[in-house]
C-alpha cells in the first residue's frame, strides 16, 4: 500500500534521529574512556606499549568502518554476545572512536610546546603539578576543535549501522522511502536532518575555540 | 557453528578478491581523479569576486560535509530516478564518491593555494615574470610539495570509504564479501579477511606514496 | 629626461591616505636613501614606482615606461626596475645557481649554459662563489640577501629599488650586505633605497629624502640634510634612530 510522503514520516524522521545521536554519544563516551588509555599508552616511555597503540591505530584507522561492523556483528555471537544490531553497532563505533581519539589526544598532549614544560620547570612546579596546571589544561584546548570534528563524522559514520539493520535515522528513511516510494523528498529530509545536528556540531566546536582562547 | 574458524575455505575465492582489490583500485582512483577537478573549480570558485559564487561554493562544501556519504549515494542511486535519471549501480556510486571527494579536495587545493607565501609571488613578478610563469616554476612545486601528504591520505581514505557502495550493489572489494558469504556461509572469517585486505592495501598505498615524496621532494646530498 | 618621475601620487589602502601628493624625480646614476618612521609610506611608494601597488591618482614614469597607465607593461617594467625585499624572497626549492637562472631563461631568454655563466658570475661578484649550488635553507640570512641582490642584478635592470633589505638581518650579517650595495653603488647603479641605515645613507648615498605621515618633508644633499636636518619631524626622528 502506497502512501503519500507526509508530516507524519518527517516527524518519524526526526525521532529516530534520537538514535542516532544516542549512538554518537555512546561511542563518543566508550571510544572516548577507550581512547585516553590508548593515548596513554601511546606516549608512554615503554616501547612494547607504543608499538600496541600503533598497532591497534593501524588497525583500526586502515580498514573501512563498515567492515568493521560487520565483523563485530558476525563475530559477537561466536563468544556468546546478544547478537542485536544495536550493541554490535555501540561497540564497534566505540572501538573505532577509541583509535582516533588516542591519535587526536596524543597530538595535542604533544603539541604544547616543549617551551611550556621547560617555563613551568623554571618554576619550581613538579612533574605532576606542570602536567596538570599548565600542559593538561592547554592540550586540551588544543583537542576540542578536532575532538568535535571527529564527532560530527562519528554521527555521519552512524549511517552505516543502517546496512546491519540498526534503526537510526538512515534507516528509518529506507523503510519510509519504501512505503511512499518518494525516496529523493525522504532522503533530501534525512540529509537535512543530519546537515541541522552536524552543522550545530561544528559552530558549537567554532565557540568553544574562540572562548576558551586556543592558542595557536 | 563455527567456534572452529575455516578460513582455509577462503582461500579458493582469492582470484575473486584479487578481481575486488582491481575494481577498488579503480574506483579509488576515477575518485580521486573526478573529485579533485570538482575541487579544484570550487576552490576557484570560493574565492570568486562574486559573491554568489562564493557563497554556492560554501554551500557546496557545508553540505556535503555535514551530511553522510551513505545518504548522498542513495540520492543519487535511488533518488534520482524518480525526476528521470536512472543510473546503473557502479556509477552512480561514482557520481556519488566524486561529488563526495570535491568537497574535501577544494580544502586539500585551498589550503595548497594559501601554503605558497605572497611574497614568493611578489618576487618572481619583480624579476619581470608573467603571472603563468610564476605560477608554472615558482609556486607549483612549492604548492604540490604542501598538499602532498593531505592528498596521499585522502586517497587512502577514499579507498576505504568504497566500501561504502557495495550497499547499493556497486561491484568492488566489500562487495565480494557477500559474494563469497553467499558461497561459504562463513560470515565472520569472510568479512574479516576482507576488511584485513583494506589493511595491506592500506599500508602498500602509504609506502608507495611515502616513496613517491621521498623521490621527488626530499633533497639528498649532492655529489 | 629624468629615470624615475613621480607626479602627485596619492595612494589609499581602504580608508586610509598613505601617500598624499608625494612628487619627485630620479636621474641616472643617483643613490636615494629614503628615510621616515614605519607607516610614512616609504615602503608603499617603493612598490608603487614597480607597480606592486596601484595609485588612486597621479603619475609614475619610469625609464620612459608610464606605470599608471591603464595598459602599461609591467613585466618590462620589472625588467628594467628590479626590486630587492626585506625577506630576501628567494625560491626555496631552487638552488642559489638556479634561482638566479630562472629569470635570465623566462625574461631574458638566454639558453641555459648562457644563463649559468651569467649566474657564476653576478654570484662571484657578491662574494658567493662557493655557494653556488646551495639551497636557501642552508645560508645564513646575510647570504640570503646577497643572493637576492644578485638576482636581480642579473637582470642588468637601469634601477634598483631596496625595501629594508638589512632590516630583517642580524647586527653582525648588516655588513656584508652593506658591502655589496656599495660595490652596486661603484658601478654606477641607479639606486632608490628605503633604509634604516643612517651611516649607509650619510657615506654612499647622495640624496636623502625624509617621508612622514605620506608626504616628503625633506630632499636634498645626504650629508647635509643629516647633519643638519630642517624641519622639526626630521630632527625628532633623526634623534631617535640615532639614541
Amino acid at each position: 500500500m502506497i502512501r503519500e510522503f507526509g508530516s507524519v514520516d518527517v516527524i518519524y524522521l526526526i525521532a529516530s534521529a534520537r538514535w542516532t545521536v544516542l549512538l554518537a554519544l555512546t561511542a563518543m563516551v566508550g571510544g572516548g574512556l577507550l581512547g585516553v588509555i590508548v593515548a596513554v599508552l601511546r606516549v608512554a616511555p615503554f616501547k612494547p606499549f607504543n608499538w600496541l597503540a600503533i598497532g591497534y591505530i593501524n588497525l583500526i584507522q586502515g580498514t573501512p568502518l563498515l567492515g568493521q561492523l560487520f565483523v563485530f556483528f558476525f563475530g559477537l555471537p561466536l563468544i556468546g554476545l546478544s547478537v542485536d544490531a544495536w550493541t554490535a553497532a555501540a561497540l564497534s563505533l566505540s572501538i573505532y572512536a577509541s583509535a582516533f581519539f588516542g591519535e587526536i589526544w596524543r597530538g595535542s598532549l604533544q603539541s604544547v610546546s616543549q617551551r611550556q614544560w621547560e617555563a613551568g620547570a623554571a618554576l619550581g612546579l613538579t612533574y605532576s603539578q606542570r602536567l596538570g596546571h599548565v600542559v593538561l589544561p592547554q592540550a586540551i584546548r588544543i583537542s576540542i576543535a578536532p575532538t568535535v570534528g571527529f564527532l560530527v563524522q562519528l554521527v555521519k559514520n552512524t549511517s552505516l549501522t543502517a546496512l546491519i539493520g540498526f534503526v537510526e535515522l538512515t534507516r528509518a528513511s529506507q523503510i519510509i522511502s519504501g512505503a511512499t516510494f518518494a525516496p529523493l523528498p525522504v532522503y533530501l529530509t534525512a540529509a537535512a536532518i543530519y546537515f541541522v545536528i552536524c552543522f550545530s556540531l561544528s559552530q558549537l566546536a567554532r565557540m568553544l575555540e574562540r572562548r576558551l582562547h586556543v592558542a595557536r | 557453528m563455527s567456534y572452529n574458524f575455516k578460513f582455509d575455505v577462503l582461500l579458493r575465492y582469492l582470484p575473486e578478491i584479487a578481481h575486488g582489490v582491481l575494481l577498488t583500485l579503480q574506483f579509488s582512483i576515477v575518485t580521486m581523479v573526478f573529485g579533485l577537478a570538482i575541487g579544484l573549480v570550487v576552490a576557484i570558485a570560493a574565492i570568486s569576486p562574486l559573491t554568489p559564487i562564493r557563497l554556492a561554493a560554501r554551500a557546496y562544501v557545508e553540505a556535503i560535509r555535514n551530511t553522510p556519504l551513505l545518504v548522498q549515494l542513495f540520492i543519487v542511486f535511488f533518488g534520482l530516478p524518480s525526476i528521470g535519471i536512472r543510473l546503473d549501480a557502479n556509477t552512480a556510486a561514482l557520481i556519488a564518491l566524486s561529488i563526495n571527494m570535491g568537497a574535501y579536495g577544494a580544502e586539500i587545493l585551498r589550503a595548497g593555494f594559501e601554503a605558497v607565501r605572497p611574497s614568493q609571488i611578489e618576487a618572481g613578478r619583480s624579476l619581470g615574470l608573467t603571472a603563468g610563469q610564476t605560477f608554472r616554476h615558482v609556486v607549483l612545486f612549492q604548492a604540490v610539495k604542501s598538499i602532498y601528504p593531505a592528498l596521499a591520505s585522502q586517497f587512502v581514505l577514499i579507498m576505504l570509504t568504497t566500501s561504502v557502495v557495495s550497499s547499493i550493489g556497486a561491484t568492488e572489494l566489500f562487495h565480494q564479501a557477500a559474494f563469497i558469504d553467499s558461497r561459504t556461509y562463513r560470515s565472520f572469517e569472510t568479512y574479516t579477511l576482507i576488511t584485513v585486505s583494506y589493511l595491506v592495501l592500506t599500508l602498500g598505498f602509504r609506502a608507495f606514496f611515502a616513496a613517491i615524496y621521498w623521490a621527488v621532494f626530499v633533497r639528498r646530498p649532492r655529489r | 629626461m629624468s629615470l624615475v618621475e613621480l607626479s602627485d601620487i596619492s595612494k589609499r589602502f581602504g580608508a586610509v591616505e598613505v601617500l598624499k601628493g608625494i612628487s619627485l624625480t630620479l636621474e641616472k646614476g643617483e643613490i636615494v636613501a629614503v628615510i621616515g618612521r614605519s607607516g610614512s609610506g616609504k615602503s608603499t611608494m617603493l612598490r608603487c614606482i614597480n607597480g606592486l601597488e596601484k595609485v588612486q591618482s597621479g603619475r609614475i614614469v619610469v625609464d620612459g615606461i608610464d606605470v599608471t597607465a591603464p595598459g602599461a607593461d609591467l613585466n618590462l617594467l620589472r625588467q628594467r626596475a628590479g626590486m630587492v625585499f626585506q625577506s630576501y624572497n628567494l625560491f626555496p626549492h631552487l638552488s642559489v645557481e638556479r634561482n638566479v637562472m630562472l629569470a635570465l631563461r623566462l625574461v631574458r631568454k638566454l639558453d641555459t649554459a648562457a644563463a649559468r655563466e651569467v649566474a657564476r658570475e653576478v654570484v662571484a661578484k657578491v662574494g658567493l662563489a662557493d655557494k653556488l649550488l646551495a639551497y636557501p635553507d642552508e645560508l645564513s640570512g646575510g647570504q640570503q640577501q646577497r643572493v637576492a641582490i644578485a638576482r636581480s642584478l642579473a637582470m642588468q635592470p637601469t634601477l634598483m629599488l631596496f625595501d629594508e633589505i638589512t632590516s630583517a638581518l642580524d647586527p653582525e650579517l648588516v655588513g656584508e650586505v652593506l658591502r655589496v650595495l656599495e660595490g652596486v653603488a661603484r658601478e654606477g647603479m641607479t639606486m632608490m633605497l628605503v633604509t634604516h641605515e643612517m651611516n649607509f645613507a650619510k657615506n654612499v648615498a647622495d640624496r636623502v629624502i625624509f617621508m612622514h605621515e605620506g608626504r616628503i618633508h625633506e630632499d636634498g644633499p645626504a650629508r647635509e640634510t643629516l647633519i643638519e636636518p630642517r624641519t622639526a619631524e626630521l630632527r625628532s626622528f633623526l634623534s631617535a634612530v640615532l639614541h
